[in-house]
């Protein structure tokens, strides 16, 4: 099955393919797979309740990808998937996940992708979720991923987790088991506008001796929109873990960050910081000075540090 | 080139009360010609250069550019008529590069270009090109890319606000064979350098003294530094109680 245009654009605000890719891949369009493929080290097939994908990539192969995306054009749509991807033991892949949006019509369309990751010993993952919405009417467009991480001894895992824009409402659940020797490394980059809605709830368990995690989270909220980002850090070993936040208001925005700090080891060092405020007008003033409009700054601004 | 006509700059105080920081102003920055403005800390060296580029708006006075009246245009419009500032404690930026800001600085410049004035200021691109405008870099590394933004960027005048400032030494000289060679003589540009090092003196063709919110002195380096020089330390230095006539012993 071929995309029409409007599904392509869909798939490259989140993914920035032009074409549909040759290796492995899922391409979930309205609630069903329409292009499934794997690959000689990817498996891409069902999940054994026949609810979703399970995704496993073979141990030692090195430079893989796997593209999953997720496209929604049918309004009124509910559409819920369970994935399970399997990073065999020091295998090197890039998971490409993400959902666009596009509802004209007055419905609500929703998406909830809950997938569960493993990152076997000693393997390496990236994993990057772009979530784009659009659409001319009053339906809402409402993105809900769920995920739960495991990364074994001596695993790394880096999870880039970005809302582009368009998203009315956003429920986000990340939860991340780390053991021995294994890192975490999250980054989280959101925008909402108007009266849209974001929470971002992220508790990583640093479970094994010497593991690390850090998260960095990047907001912007504009016009009357609201987020809230709660990021915990339960370090329950020798580990290290720092959480930052950063966000940008405007406009009558709202944004409540709450960086938490459970030790149960007293060899686990945590940190967090954590700041909120408007655009500095030395920053404005700066790229001013050198031949940018007000709104050009603002742009500028914004754009690097969503980026 | 650039005319400053009875300028005046008010602030509101802590208090609320109303500070003169600029007083009645004059000033002709003349093509071909580097410029040393100096005198002590608050003299208001920096409010000049605020007042010249729009970031302050004077409470009085005209700014004109080339004969144009430029006194109410705004920042943007100074910088694209050909203004340009290296500001005294730049900004930082999350997530805009190195070579972003180059590009802003000068949208048509290639890498090659972006890399040689980066290599005048005594960075190695490869090291920076890449790198974030945060809190990653020294206070020196952030001036001197200050600097090579302004060099790039090459407009009718530029202000360089204590280029010195946070710079180490060996920099310091580089910096200075930079200004001596873009703008000493160079019949189309002028060159503007807030500074308190003495070293800066001698290269630029007239030295201002600020001191006050006026002009306490100009001339030709040559002419008048050592007649004001040591009032200028004298006043630093708060041996002075009240005014300081510069120059007049």
């Amino acid at each position: 099955m071929e995309l029409n245009k409007l599904e392509m654009d869909l798939l490259k605000s989140i993914t920035d393919l032009e074409t549909v890719p040759s290796g492995a891949l899922n391409i979930r369009l309205n609630g069903k797979a329409v292009m499934r493929q794997s690959s000689p080290n990817i498996s891409v097939g069902p999940n054994d309740e026949g609810t979703g994908l399970k995704v496993e990539i073979k141990p030692g192969a090195v430079n893989e990808t796997v593209h999953v995306p997720v496209v929604l054009t049918q309004p009124g749509l509910l559409d819920k998937v369970y994935n399970t991807f399997i990073v065999g033991e020091g295998a090197d892949a890039t998971i490409i996940a993400g959902c666009g949006i596009h509802n004209d019509s007055h419905a609500i369309s929703r998406h909830d992708g809950i997938h569960e990751i493993i990152v076997k010993r000693g393997a390496k993952l990236k994993y990057t979720e772009k979530h784009y919405g659009e659409g001319s009417e009053q339906g809402k467009r409402i993105l809900n991923p769920s995920t739960v991480i495991t990364i074994e001894s001596g695993a790394i895992a880096e999870l880039e987790m970005v809302q582009i824009r368009g998203v009315n409402d956003t429920m986000r659940s990340t939860v991340a088991h780390i053991h021995e020797k294994g890192s975490l490394k999250i980054i989280e980059r959101l925008l909402t506008q108007e009266e849209q809605r974001a929470e971002s709830d992220i508790m990583i368990y640093l479970d094994g001796n010497g593991s690390n995690a850090q998260v960095i989270s990047r907001a912007v909220a504009q016009g009357h929109s609201y987020q809230l980002f709660r990021a915990a850090l339960i370090g329950k070993a020798p580990s290290v873990g720092h959480v930052e936040c950063d966000a940008i208001l405007m406009d009558s925005a709202r944004i409540r960050s709450i960086p938490e700090l459970q030790a149960e080891d007293a060899d686990a060092v945590l940190t967090h910081e954590a700041a909120i405020g408007k655009i500095a007008g030395e920053q404005l003033i700066k790229l001013m000075s050198l031949g940018l409009t007000e709104q050009e700054a603002v742009n500028t601004i914004l754009e690097g540090f969503l980026r | 080139m650039l005319e400053l006509r009875n300028i005046f700059l008010q602030v509101d105080g802590e208090s609320g009360e109303k500070v003169e920081i600029l007083k009645n102003l004059n000033i002709d920055f003349q093509k071909g010609k580097v410029y040393a403005v100096t005198g002590p800390n608050g003299g208001g060296k920096t409010s000049i250069a605020k007042v010249i580029m729009g970031i302050y708006r004077q409470s009085q006075g005209q700014i004109y550019l080339e004969g144009e009246d430029i006194s109410d245009l705004s920042v943007t419009e100074r910088a694209q008529k050909g203004i340009g500032y290296a500001f005294q404690q730049p900004p930082r930026f999350k997530g805009i590069t190195i070579q972003d800001v180059m590009s802003i600085a000068s949208p048509g410049a290639d890498l090659v270009r972006i890399r040689s004035f980066l290599r005048d200021v005594g960075l190695c691109p490869e090291d920076y090109l890449d790198r974030d405008l945060g809190t990653g870099l020294s206070g020196g590394e952030i001036k001197r890319i200050e600097m090579a933004q302004l060099l790039l960027r090459d407009p009718l005048i530029s202000i360089f606000d204590e280029p010195e400032a946070g710079v180490d030494l060996w920099t310091i000289q580089k910096l200075l064979g930079l200004i001596v060679s873009r703008y000493k003589h160079n019949p189309n540009k002028t060159a503007v350098v807030i500074t308190h090092n003495e070293k800066i003196i001698p290269i630029c063709d007239e030295i201002l003294v600020v001191d006050g919110g006026t002009i306490a002195a100009q001339g030709p380096p040559e002419k008048i530094w050592h007649l004001i020089k040591d009032d200028i330390e004298c006043k630093v230095r708060n041996q002075c109680q009240g005014e300081v006539t510069y120059g007049v012993k």
